[in-house]
C-alpha cells in the first residue's frame, strides 16, 4: 500500500484556479521531489495534504485513510506521522520560545506527558549536529542553516513516517546544503521515513529524489524516475527546466533551450495545451487538450513529445 | 588614464560592537576594469553585504574604515564628500537588490518611479516617460508604454527584477553592482536574468560586479572572480583559471561542495567541515586553518599574504608559497 496517494486534488482561491488537478503516489521510504517555476503551485500541494491550504476537490490518503478537508479533530494525531519543514526557516520558528521549547512543542501539542522533554531536547540537537546548549538560545541567536537544522529537529520529534519539506535548502550556502541533504539521506536510511520535496534546485532533486513530478500551472506535466527524468525529458518544459541549470564550468557547453514569454496568467489558462504558447516545440495538434498518459511508470501530458 | 574603473585597495572595515571591534574586512585588495564582470562568491558572512555597502558608503554607523582607500576613476570614495556620494549613487555607481519583491514601491506606478530616480534629468516628463518605456523594452518586458501605468504587484518577480535591473541602468552607469540578484528567482528565470544582464553589459558597456553564492552563475557570468572567506580575499582570479585551476584550498572546497558539480547521485555529498571564525575574536595564522585539510604548522602563527602566482592569479596560501620556494 502507498504511504500518500493523492488523486486529482484540486485547489481554487475565488476564481484563481490553482492546482487543477494533482495525482501522485509516495511509497513507505520514497523521497519524491515536486519542481516547476514560482506559482506553479507546488507548495500548495503540500500545504493541501497538511491540512493548511483548503482543497475542494480530489482525494488525499495516508496509510489508506482520506485525509482531505479532514477536521483538525482527525489531522491532529495524524500529524504525528506526517511533519512539515516550512520553506523560511526564520519564520517558521516563534522568536519567543526557546530552542528547546521548540522542538519539544511537538510533544506537548501530542499529549505526551511522560517524555522527559530536556532529554529529548537533547536527543534532537545531536541528531541534526547541533550543539546541546543551545537549547537554550532563542532564533535570533541561530544562522541559516542552524534555524534549518532546528526545523529538521522539530519535523523528526514525533519520528514521522512521511517529511513535506518545502524548499529545505534555499538560502543556504553550498557545504551547508550538503550537510543539510547528507542528514536527511542519512535519517531517510537509519529511520525509514518518506519524504515529499519541493525545491527548483535541479542538482538538489539527483541526489535526493528517487521520483520526480514536474508542474506547470497547477498541474503534473512529466513524472517519472529521477534518473529517466535526467537522461530522458520528453515534455518539452522539463527539458527546458534541466537545460537551465548553469554548470559550475566556465567552458560548459550548453544548449539552452529558452523559453518564450512569461508564465501565463491562471484567471486565464490558454486553450488546448497550456504550455504551448511558450513552447519552443508546439505544433498544430497541440491545440488540442492533452491528457495524462503513463508508459512504464513515465508519465507525461504532451500531444509533441521529445525523443 | 588606464582602463581600471574600480580600485579597492588594502581596505580593511570593522564594525564596532559590545563585543569589541568585529573585523568585518581584512586588507581587501582587488580591481575593476571599465566594462568587466567581476564576480564576488563566498559564503555567508564573509563580507560581502559590507564591501558593497562601502562602495556605496551608505554602511551602518557602527562602521569604522580603519585602513585603505575606494577609490572610483582614482578618486578616493572614503575622502569624498557626502554631496559628492550623492551625486555618484543611481548615476555613476548604481545597485541591483537581492529581493525583486522589496525593490520597489508599492503604492507606486512603475512609469511613477522611473519618472522619480530621472529628477537630476532636464528633459520633460514626457521624454522621460519615453526613456522608460525604452529601457523596459530593453530588458524584455513587453508592451512598455502600457505597462508603465502599471503597479509592481501586477509583475511576476523575474519581471520585477528585469525591472529593478532596467532602473539601475537607466543613467548609464559607469559600475553596477549586482548583490545576488538571482537568488529570489527560480532556475529559468535565473537564466534569464544572466543572459539579459550579459545583452546589456555589451550594450552600455558597464562593469558589473556581480555578488552570488551561486557558482554556476558566477562560471556563466562573468570574467574574473574574487573569492572572499570571513571577511579577507583568500583568492582571485580570471575565471578559467580559478574553476579549473583553484590555489587555495578554500576554492577548491567550495567547488568540489556544489552538487552541480557532481553528475552522479552521491549517497553523501562533499561538506566544509567546521565553522566560520569569530571575526570579533580572530585565531592567528591563516583564518582557514581550522577547516582546512592541508593546514601546515605555518599556517597557525603566520598569516599568508595574497601573492601573485602569475598574472592576474591572486591566492593567499603557504601551500603555493612551498611550491614557489621549492
Amino acid at each position: 500500500m502507498s504511504l500518500l496517494n493523492v488523486v486529482d486534488l484540486k485547489t481554487s482561491y475565488g476564481p484563481v484556479n490553482v492546482l487543477a488537478g494533482v495525482s501522485f503516489t509516495v511509497q513507505p521510504g520514497e523521497t519524491y521531489a515536486l519542481v516547476g517555476e514560482s506559482g506553479s503551485g507546488k507548495t500548495t500541494v503540500i500545504r493541501a495534504i497538511a491540512g493548511l491550504a483548503p482543497a475542494q476537490d480530489g482525494s488525499v490518503t495516508f496509510e489508506g485513510q482520506e485525509i482531505r478537508g479532514a477536521p483538525e479533530r482527525v489531522m491532529r494525531p495524524l500529524r504525528k506521522d506526517m511533519a512539515m519543514m516550512f520553506q523560511d526557516p526564520v519564520g517558521s520558528l516563534s522568536p519567543r520560545l526557546t530552542i528547546r521549547s521548540l522542538i519539544t512543542e511537538p510533544y506537548r501539542i501530542q499529549g505526551m506527558k511522560d517524555k522527559d522533554l530536556d532529554a529529548e531536547a537533547k536527543r534532537l540537537l545531536e541528531m541534526v549536529n547541533l550543539p546541546t546548549h543551545f537549547a537554550d538560545r532563542y532564533p535570533y541567536q541561530l544562522s541559516g542553516g542552524q534555524a534549518r537544522r532546528v526545523g529538521v529537529a522539530r519535523a523528526l520529534a514525533l519520528e514521522p513516517k512521511l517529511i513535506l519539506a518545502d524548499e529545505p535548502t534555499a538560502g543556504l550556502d553550498v557545504s551547508v546544503q550538503g550537510e543539510l541533504l547528507n542528514l536527511l539521506n542519512d535519517l531517510r536510511e537509519r529511520l525509514g521515513l518518506a519524504m515529499v520535496i519541493i525545491t527548483h534546485n535541479l542538482s538538489v532533486v539527483r541526489h535526493v529524489a528517487d521520483r520526480m513530478g514536474i508542474m506547470y500551472l497547477g498541474r503534473l506535466v512529466e513524472e517519472g524516475t529521477t534518473e529517466t527524468i535526467f537522461k530522458d525529458p520528453r515534455h518539452p518544459y522539463t527539458r527546458c527546466l534541466l537545460s537551465a541549470n548553469p554548470e559550475p564550468d566556465p567552458d560548459a557547453r550548453l544548449e539552452r533551450i529558452a523559453l518564450k514569454g512569461e508564465p501565463p496568467s491562471l484567471l486565464k489558462r490558454p486553450s488546448g495545451c497550456e504550455f504551448r504558447e511558450r513552447c519552443p516545440f508546439a505544433k498544430d495538434i497541440c491545440t488540442q487538450t492533452p491528457e495524462w498518459e503513463v508508459d512504464g511508470g513515465h508519465g507525461l501530458r504532451c500531444l509533441a513529445p521529445l525523443s | 588614464m588606464t582602463d581600471t574603473l574600480l580600485e579597492i585597495d588594502h581596505l580593511s572595515v570593522d564594525y564596532e560592537t559590545g563585543r569589541g571591534d568585529l573585523k568585518a574586512l581584512r586588507d581587501i585588495t582587488f580591481d575593476v576594469n571599465k566594462g568587466e564582470i567581476v564576480g564576488i562568491v563566498g559564503e555567508s558572512g564573509c563580507g560581502k553585504s559590507t564591501l558593497i555597502s562601502s562602495i556605496l558608503r551608505l554602511t551602518a554607523p557602527n562602521t569604522r574604515f580603519r585602513e585603505g582607500e575606494i577609490r572610483f576613476k582614482g578618486q578616493d570614495l572614503l575622502q569624498s564628500s557626502e554631496r559628492h556620494m550623492r551625486d555618484l549613487r543611481g548615476a555613476d555607481i548604481s545597485i541591483v537588490f537581492q529581493d525583486p519583491m522589496q525593490t520597489h514601491n508599492p503604492v507606486l506606478t512603475i512609469g511613477q518611479q522611473m519618472l522619480d530616480i530621472q529628477h537630476r534629468s532636464k528633459q520633460s516628463k514626457a521624454d522621460k516617460l519615453a526613456h522608460a518605456a525604452k529601457m523596459l523594452g530593453a530588458v524584455g518586458i513587453p508592451d512598455p508604454e502600457a505597462r508603465l501605468k502599471q503597479y509592481p504587484h501586477e509583475f511576476s518577480g523575474g519581471m520585477r527584477q528585469r525591472i529593478a535591473i532596467a532602473m539601475a541602468l537607466m543613467s548609464e552607469p559607469d559600475l553596477l553592482i549586482a548583490d545576488e540578484p538571482t537568488t529570489a528567482l527560480d532556475a529559468t528565470l535565473e537564466v534569464q536574468i544572466i543572459e539579459r544582464l550579459q545583452e546589456l553589459q555589451r550594450e552600455f558597456h558597464c562593469a558589473i560586479l556581480f555578488i552570488s553564492h551561486h557558482l554556476g552563475v558566477i562560471a556563466e557570468l562573468c570574467d574574473r572572480v574574487v573569492v572572499m572567506y570571513a571577511g579577507a580575499v583568500v583568492e582571485s582570479g580570471e575565471v578559467r583559471e580559478i574553476f579549473h585551476n583553484p590555489k587555495h584550498p578554500y576554492t577548491r572546497r567550495l567547488i568540489e561542495c556544489d552538487p552541480g558539480h557532481i553528475k552522479e547521485r552521491a549517497r553523501v555529498l562533499p561538506t566544509i567541515p567546521g565553522e566560520v571564525p569569530d571575526l570579533a575574536n580572530l585565531p592567528g595564522g591563516c583564518i582557514f586553518r581550522d577547516r582546512c585539510d592541508q593546514a601546515m604548522a605555518r599556517c597557525a602563527t603566520q598569516v599568508p599574504p595574497l601573492d601573485q602566482l602569475k598574472k592576474g592569479h591572486h591566492a593567499a596560501c603557504w601551500l603555493n608559497h612551498e611550491e614557489v620556494t621549492t
